[in-house]
């Protein structure tokens, strides 16, 4: 390769060397990426228009398992149910985790050990944490109807009613993953300049309207951020649905990804499950671009 | 608000002069407690489920279902710990999850580091998207072609697919990670050593790897945690002898759905290095996570 390079430019040809060599870095990352994440990608969209049982032989159906899911109404219903869980799984740790960001903002002692306490939730294993509010949501022994008692009011039902079911999983999401939004959001008020708000105050501000109209502007784009990264990862949610009702009662809280699971791993049904991955891909796609479109706006890392 | 409530506690009868100071003290001390009082409500609901989850772990059966709850231990119990270890072997499975999060990281390292700095250095960043997409991506969606495959390969139920599938986790974080980090590293020094005369690999060694050293820890630590919490992979993978931790945790649940002491006590058993690592290292942590909102599948 280097005798191609002729001598009258030998400062590119040393650039074009070291490029080269910059690739070999990458090259061993992009074979186990290759294998491990983008086959999977090309494989599923192959099996989405084949009709194919593990165990029985494929065969080609176009796209009817698409038609097909399109018309059913338990899918429809999973849709549904992942919106509304995605919905509230966004809003209440965003207004949370911001009202927790102002608060770590501040200096007070012990700031360092309580906000270590405060982002455990978000290390914690899922199943664990599962497991634990499964006791705690228990109508009978459990300690959130303890708690509710202690106020004053009547016992819930919890996860075991169909209606309370999907804001009761909202709960353990919200606990889980607010610690999440207030880093990110941390790291916006960090990178705040301090000259609006010595000017604001010399003016009369109170502190809600330094909040409002200084520092929600500021971190408007972290909280866009966080927003974006909570959307995917409330759609993505799995461990606490599967492990604290598996979809239930009936399929109250069955959503896309517990669905998925069920055409793919109870019923073995390929080519439906592949579809599926494909209509939740198209859907998570169009958030990802919008991520990849705030970063390239923010560009603060 | 504040204003009046102060006014209200400084009270009418206070005496006109020395009023103001008084007030303001009052104002303060109110403000102060409002704070603190705010601190406790938002980190209160972070540490009561640990706390309850630790209490139901040593407390005695007939504790734990008696109502209204007992909240501390007496005396506590290590009964609880006892019965999992004894009844369903989670010592092997402990051991099983420390084989594919320790493999499963490694290979990470291995190979990311290295694509880290030649992303960095080369500006490869189109592949920094398939990153993003991948952490877009359920991790759902890459069981069902990799158990294809396994099953076709005779791999299904073995540790060695599941350190394969994990690398779904742990390669994403590690590459991004360290591509972000070796960005930062200023270029002079490795320049130098390439005008030295320096293969791109002995800068690569020498220069820049010392340098990443931070990153590389922080790299390891959320790989190696975000693979330690996840369940799928195991759930669909794994069989009896090749559970990991969390499935095998799961497993507690379905099989005694009333024990709740044990149920708590294996909570605990998975949790428990992965609470003390964010308690150790939070600083770290905190900037690995806030830099791109790393989070595993």
């Amino acid at each position: 390769m280097s005798m191609t390079v002729t001598p009258a430019a030998p400062r590119a040809g040393f650039l074009a060397r070291r490029r080269r060599s910059y690739r070999l870095f990458i090259a061993p990352a992009l074979v186990v990426i290759g294998a491990v994440i983008v086959f999977p990608w090309l494989f599923t969209l192959w099996m989405s228009v084949f009709d194919w049982k593990i165990g029985s032989a494929a065969h080609f159906v176009g796209l009817e398992n698409y038609e097909t899911l399109l018309v059913n109404r338990r899918f429809i219903e999973a849709v549904v149910h992942t919106f509304y869980f995605t919905a509230l799984a966004v809003v209440v740790p965003l207004l949370l985790g911001t009202a927790a960001a102002m608060i770590f903002h501040r200096e007070f002692p012990f700031r360092g050990v309580l906000r270590g306490v405060f982002i455990m939730p978000m290390m914690a294993t899922p199943v664990a944490v599962a497991l634990v509010w499964t006791m705690m949501f228990h109508p009978q022994q459990g300690v959130l109807n303890y708690l509710l008692s202690l106020v004053g009011l009547p016992p819930s039902l919890w996860v075991y009613s169909p209606t309370l079911v999907i804001p009761s999983l909202v709960m353990v999401e919200v606990w889980h993953w607010t610690p999440l939004v207030m880093l990110i959001v941390l790291g916006g008020l960090a990178a705040l300049p301090t000259e609006p708000y010595e000017s604001a105050r010399l003016d009369g501000a109170t502190e809600w309207q330094l909040f409002r109209f200084i520092t929600l502007p500021l971190v408007a784009p972290f909280l866009v951020v966080a927003a974006v990264i909570r959307t995917i990862d409330a759609l993505k949610t799995f461990d606490t649905i599967y492990v604290i009702t598996g979809g239930g009662p009936g399929t109250a809280s069955e959503t896309i990804n517990l669905y998925l699971y069920l055409q793919a791993f109870a019923f073995y049904n390929i080519g439906t499950a592949s579809a599926v991955v494909v209509v939740f891909f198209v859907i998570v796609l169009a958030l990802a671009l919008l991520l990849l479109h705030v970063r390239e706006k923010t560009k603060w890392s | 608000m504040e204003l009046k409530r102060a006014s209200a506690a400084a009270g009418p009868g206070s005496p006109a002069r020395p009023a103001r100071p008084v007030r303001l003290r009052v104002r303060r001390a109110l403000r102060r407690l409002g704070f603190w009082l705010s601190v406790v409500v938002i980190v209160s609901p972070a540490i009561l489920v640990f706390l309850w989850m630790l209490s139901l772990s040593l407390k005695t059966e007939i504790d734990n279902i008696t109502y209204p709850p007992v909240f501390i231990p007496s005396p506590p119990t290590f009964a609880n710990f006892v019965a999992v270890f004894e009844q369903n072997s989670i010592g092997r499975y402990l051991w099983n999850s420390i084989v594919v999060s320790g493999g499963a990281t490694l290979v990470a390292l291995l190979i990311g580091v290295p694509a880290g700095f030649g992303i960095a250095r080369a500006g490869a960043h189109k592949l920094t998207v398939v990153i993003l997409i991948a952490r877009m991506t359920p991790a759902l969606s890459y069981l069902i072609p990799l158990f294809t495959v396994f099953q076709f390969l005779g791999l299904n139920n073995t540790l060695t697919a599941l350190v394969i599938t994990h690398l779904v986790i742990t390669v994403p974080i590690v590459v991004y990670i360290m591509a972000g980090y070796f960005e930062t590293l200023p270029k002079e020094l490795e320049e130098a050593a390439l005008i030295d005369g320096g293969s791109v690999w002995t800068t690569f060694r020498y220069v820049a790897l010392p340098l990443a050293r931070p990153g590389v820890v922080v790299g390891t630590i959320l790989a190696f945690i975000f693979s330690w919490n996840n369940f799928v992979f195991g759930a669909v993978l794994a069989g009896r002898e090749t559970r990991t931790l969390p499935v095998a945790v799961y497993n507690v649940l379905t099989f005694e759905q009333l024990a709740w002491g044990p149920l708590a006590a294996a909570a605990i058993i998975v949790t428990l290095p992965v609470l003390l690592l964010t308690i150790l290292i939070q600083k770290e942590i905190v900037v690995g996570l806030t830099h791109g909102g790393v989070k595993g599948s």
